[in-house]
């Protein structure tokens, strides 16, 4: 992404809350930002990168980018990561010790929690590092307040020499709202001072920096108790207090007009007494929180009654059409009328299913095609676009978890066979990105422990699911810029793998996939399978000539719908009765030209040779449907 | 206390422009001085999966997301998409609906059905229905991509302002990035805002 002159201070912009962040970390004068791209985080490094004055990067992953943030923050520049929420699992070990040294330069990390689990593994609750590492949390509600919340924690980190974190949900990340923006100050770092009583975190050196750490944690909640961030707003209507923090904040002054509200800003540490002060003024406490009942539990131990989780959801979001039929309840009120079960007016409509895809022509698709055609495996998966693989028409995915399980996973599903899987050939499916994140570790595991897995590497030099960032495998960094590139068949061989198991193939010749797949699933040791072939959304792949179906020689074999690409759709089913007496489904396609991109995969399971390409000059169409 | 808010749902699939589409409602909105959030779920919908943008705008917007039974105008790309989301709209609320079908992998495998006659289905559920083929019409103007474009004029003479503010917008969004395409945007425009009224024309007659 080329800079770009930032918009004037003044301007008021339309912002999503990764924007918002993106232009308080450039005006905070951030010198160093680092991430690994994960839904919903990515775009704040992406937009950082835009920005002059700053240097960003792709970090290999979440703990990495954490260190790198650190290393500029001890040397006395602001610095900056950002994060999914399952980053931080990834890099909190760096966390959990830099809360002792603690930074010289303002260091701002912000974790993007996917509450509603819109493109993620899992849903957790980011302010649990808060409690766990004693630092500070801010918890915007919207894009101003990212924006505003971004700034002022780089100040707080400076003043009391702690990182501090953003906690943002996926509402905050991807939701646009107007923001009024400012102008960029001028932090210079003031360079790395050697301290080694503070820097190197020996036992004896950590044994002293824990009270400092408890010290400082005393100091913050004082901070939290006097923060404008954390204002009592009053209502009429005082039956119920809400005690509320983020996005839910939102939601509950919209659903809640006229109550009061206690709009928790810099959340952690709690400012207890605040609340205490608050929950006098009202018949009874509600504490509104996504996801986990984190302040309730706290305030429950502090003596304060209140009501949360007992009420509301544990996981989700918590908008409007969730909170007024639960405190309708709890007020003994009658449902608001839009909102009496199941939640409208009209019940919602009985639709089939739209779960994402893998794309047209994408590599991926030879891969699976594949796969499903193997017998008798277990395969163990990974993050990425490829995780899709689990679904239909290929269900040839068996396990995900984390970034880089697919490895150890299929370790221990090698050393860990029960009767039944004894003759199971065990295989691990990894994206180039994923594997330099995490998975690099655990193949060298399978190399060293000499487990019997086969590896098939998916190489599609991006960062696909995120929207094809680049990674140290593709040869450019963030800025579009030429960067040295990982040769995967070199690394695996220096990790180990013999160089007669390592094959380098092409996903969209299925014959050579389809042999080396079966050849290697055979020889009992690690072998590694490496396809090459681009993701179709970065400018590295190149169109072909789009195919068409010849309608006279379709004979609805369906053998290209196996493939799974999206461009292929049935037109018309038949039943049919075979010579042996069993019943079939024919199904008759088409291809929808105007999609195709000519990778040329359903042909080759066409048996009749009905697919065909499109002709010079012969106009591409999109299928009608009646 | 009614806040005087107008919820625009925008739903379609990932690659249809329905983002964009949402963004050049409220910088219409926003020109015109109202407060605006737009807010969407779309993780995954690059690939393929339902993309569903709430926007809101008016004095001051809290909450970026509309509550089910609220919405005051749907903009549904898709067919069967605009019987999945009908239910935000509030009672006999307006659809303005692509009749394009677009079909799923597992449709196509044969898991699910694709619904027979949604705008039957949609107006069984009593609301009004703007039904025209918003692809025909982009293909027509020689590009599928201007698809989001004749949905926005379609949806121009129902909103709470004048539809040359629409108009305005998607030029000045044009102007700036594709300077070439600012015609073909305007006739595409124009197509849409003509089928939506030629639409409601014979709705009125059969009414």
């Amino acid at each position: 992404m080329a800079a770009v002159m930032p918009a004037p201070a003044q301007s008021q912009l339309f912002l999503s809350g990764n924007e918002a962040v993106a232009r308080a970390v450039w005006e905070a004068g951030c010198r160093v930002a680092a991430a690994y791209p994960g839904t919903p985080s990515t775009e704040m490094l992406e937009e950082i990168s835009g920005y002059p004055d700053i240097y960003a990067e792709w970090s290999v992953n979440e703990k990495v980018s954490l260190e790198v943030a650190i290393g500029a923050a001890y040397a006395g520049s602001r610095a900056f990561c950002a994060m999914k929420h399952v980053g931080m699992n990834v890099a909190s070990d760096a966390l959990m010790t830099l809360t002792l040294t603690g930074v010289i330069g303002g260091l701002v990390i912000a974790i993007a929690d996917d509450v509603g689990l819109s493109s993620s593994q899992n849903e957790q609750d980011s302010r649990f590092w808060g409690r766990f590492a004693h630092l500070p949390v801010f918890e915007p509600a919207d894009s101003q307040e990212a924006y505003e919340m971004t700034k002022a924690a780089f100040d707080l980190s400076e003043k009391h020499q702690c990182p501090v974190i953003l906690r943002l949900t996926t509402r905050i990340c991807h939701v646009k709202a107007l923001v009024t923006v400012g102008e960029r100050e001028s932090h210079t770092g003031a360079g790395f001072k050697k301290d080694v009583a503070r820097w190197v975190m020996t036992p004896a050196g950590a044994v002293r920096r824990i009270p400092l750490m408890f010290e400082r944690e005393k100091t913050l909640r004082a901070e939290a108790e006097a923060s404008a961030f954390n204002i009592a707003e009053d209502g009429a209507d005082r039956r119920i207090g809400f005690v509320t923090s983020g996005p839910a904040y939102m939601h509950v002054r919209e659903s809640f007009p006229d109550a009061p509200v206690l709009k928790l800003g810099l959340a952690c540490p709690l400012p207890l007494e605040k609340i205490r002060a608050f929950a006098a003024g009202v018949d009874k406490l509600v504490v509104v929180e996504e996801v986990e009942p984190l302040v309730e539990m706290e305030l429950k131990a502090n003596g304060l009654d209140c009501v949360g989780k007992d009420i509301l959801p544990r996981q989700g979001e918590l908008a409007p059409h969730v909170l007024k039929p639960a405190i309708a309840r709890l007020l003994g009120e009658p449902m608001p009328e839009n909102l009496a079960p199941p939640q409208a007016v009209a019940p919602p409509a009985t639709v089939f299913p739209r779960p994402p895809t893998m794309c047209v022509a994408c590599p991926h698709l030879g891969v699976y095609y594949t796969l499903s055609q193997l017998k008798n495996i277990t395969i163990s998966g990974d993050i990425g676009c490829y995780t899709l693989g689990a679904g239909h028409p290929w269900n040839a995915l068996d396990t995900t978890i984390s970034m880089g399980a697919s490895m150890g996973i299929a370790m221990g599903l090698d050393k860990g066979r029960g009767e039944a899987d004894k003759n199971k050939r065990i295989l691990a499916v990894i994206g180039d990105s994923t594997f330099m994140h995490m998975g690099m570790q655990g193949l060298l595991d399978i190399v060293y422990n000499k487990g019997n897995v086969t590896v098939l590497i998916l190489d599609n030099r991006a960062v696909g699911m995120t929207g094809g960032q680049d990674n140290p495998g593709n040869g450019r960094d963030i800025y579009g810029d030429p960067a040295p590139s990982v040769d995967f068949a070199k690394l695996v061989e220096s990790l180990g793998v013999k160089p007669e198991r390592i094959h380098v193939v092409d996903p969209y010749l299925l014959p050579v996939l389809f042999k080396t797949l079966r050849e290697e699933i055979k020889v009992p040791e690690v072998s590694v399978i490496i396809t090459n072939q681009p993701c179709v959304l970065v400018d590295d792949y190149k169109k072909q000539p789009p195919f068409k179906v010849i309608d006279d020689k379709c004979t609805g074999c369906g053998n290209c719908v196996e493939v799974g690409c999206p461009a292929i759709h049935v037109m018309r089913r038949e039943k049919a009765i075979k010579p042996s007496g069993k019943e079939v489904e024919l199904q008759f396609v088409q291809i929808e030209t105007a999609a195709c991109t000519g990778c040329g995969l359903c042909v080759q399971p066409c048996a009749p040779d009905a697919i065909v390409e499109v002709e010079a000059g012969e106009a591409v169409s999109i299928l009608k449907r009646q | 206390m009614e806040q005087q808010v107008t919820n625009i749902l925008v739903v379609g699939i990932g690659g249809q422009g329905v983002m964009t589409a949402t963004e050049i409602l409220a910088e219409a909105a926003i020109s015109l001085g109202n407060d605006a959030k737009k807010t969407e779920v779309a993780g995954m919908a690059q690939r393929g999966g339902v993309v569903s943008s709430h926007l809101r705008f008016g004095l001051k917007v809290l909450s970026p997301q509309i509550t089910p039974g609220t919405a005051d105008l749907l903009l549904a790309f898709e067919a069967a998409e605009a019987l999945r989301w009908c239910h935000y709209l509030k009672p006999g609320g307006l659809v303005l609906m692509n009749t394009a079908k677009l079909v799923p992998p597992v449709v196509n495998i044969g898991l699910y059905d694709y619904p027979n006659d949604p705008i039957a289905e949609v107006r069984a559920r009593g609301y009004a229905v703007h039904a025209f083929d918003a692809m025909e019409i982009a293909m027509t103007l020689g590009d599928v991509r201007l698809g989001n474009t004749v949905m926005l004029g379609a949806a121009s003479d129902h909103l709470p302002f004048p539809a040359d503010a629409l108009l305005a917008a998607i030029v000045k969004r044009f102007s700036a990035r594709k300077p070439q395409l600012v015609e073909l945007n305007r006739k595409a425009f124009e197509a849409g805002r003509a089928a939506d009224a030629a639409v409601g024309h014979n709705e009125k007659e059969a009414a």
